[in-house]
């Protein structure tokens, strides 16, 4: 990645929080509207997450990583501290992948 | 000190803005083993974690980038992860008081942890003193988590041997928790899952993910319970 990448990116992302905080902050936005935002990133991490557990490069794979990230979800779901759950996803991608 | 009717007391803003912050630190050493991992300098990954600061766009673009994906798809991803932070924004914009230098400061800090951390609490004076103890504590532990891994990350060997490769996902899965409190939000996961998958295949790298972004459309198609507007309501599905 190159740094003016990494600029346009720094950007990029601070517009957007200045758009939402300064710039329309306090102003009214259509409803429907408002609801699709909120819900880009419902959409867009379990796709993340789908797409780095269960595929390499263009293929469909079911490796160690699914039981890692699947501890995860089980963690996660029970509440488990950020921390908890992110050790414990790499502890179990890990075990399994000595184990194989 | 208020309570809410039949609720938890609201989380102690300083305290938990503490235990946040430590367990950012940590993901923050994830991902800068994860960006050096990926190819990212040293330099570059402590100032992604400076400037960019938004943990979920920052581990998107590394991880495309990561992946073989290109630049512009790798800036398309981490910038509509990013996008979120402008409705927090929205949602802040009556927390964070003063004049237009501290908002600005302040627009650098609204994430998911400052955002959680405000609306947890009751009293406005709570709310915007969560915002900044929550902001200033992810930005510092999440920075000095990031160069300890850019820096700590050559010399453990190949991350994938720890299960690091794993973090990526197991991180995302702990962020992506609150957005599946809602029908809306499972329903836009699921869809955006499928998209995802059935595209990687036939897409190149970081497209799949992009195009999941089209299952927010959802949101268009099912108002919370109670608060439809009369002609919203009685819109034809089309």
């Amino acid at each position: 990645m190159s740094w003016t990448a990494l600029l346009v990116l720094a950007a990029g992302a601070y517009g957007f929080k200045v758009l939402g905080l300064v710039v329309l902050g306090g102003r009214q936005l259509p409803a429907p509207l408002a609801r699709c935002v909120a819900l880009l990133p419902a959409a867009l991490l379990p796709a993340l997450i789908a797409v780095q557990t269960l595929t390499t490069d263009d293929r469909w794979v079911v490796d160690a990583r699914a039981a890692g990230v699947g501890a995860a979800i089980v963690a996660a779901w029970r509440r488990a501290p950020f921390p908890v759950v992110i050790v414990l996803g790499a502890a179990v991608t890990a075990a399994v992948r000595a184990l194989a | 000190m208020a309570e809410t009717d039949g609720g938890p007391p609201p989380p102690h803003p300083v305290t938990a803005s503490i235990v946040l912050g430590l367990a950012v630190g940590v993901f923050g050493v994830s991902f800068g083993v994860l960006a050096v991992a990926s190819g990212l300098s040293v330099a570059q990954a402590s100032a992604m974690s400076l400037l960019v600061f938004t943990g979920a766009s920052q581990f998107a673009a590394v991880g495309v980038v990561g992946s073989g994906g290109s630049t512009a798809a790798a800036l398309g991803s981490a910038l509509l992860l990013a996008a979120r932070n402008g409705a927090y924004g929205l949602s802040l914009a009556d927390v964070v008081t003063g004049r237009l230098p501290r908002r600005l400061l302040a627009a650098q800090l609204v994430i998911d942890e400052s955002t959680a951390m405000a609306t947890a609490q009751v009293e406005p004076a709570d709310r915007e003193r969560g915002f900044w103890v929550a902001g200033a504590s992810v930005f510092l532990f999440w920075n000095l988590g990031t160069l300890a891994g850019a820096l700590g990350g050559g010399a453990i060997g190949d991350p994938a041997t720890y299960g690091l490769d794993a973090a990526f996902p197991a991180g995302f899965v702990a962020l992506v928790v609150p957005h599946l409190r809602t029908l809306e939000g499972r329903v836009a996961a699921a869809i955006g899952v499928a998209v995802a998958l059935v595209l990687v295949p036939v897409a190149p790298a970081g497209v799949p993910v992009l195009a999941a972004a089209a299952a927010v459309l959802v949101g268009l198609r099912t108002p919370p319970a109670g608060e439809a507007p009369p002609e919203l309501a009685a819109e034809e599905p089309s």
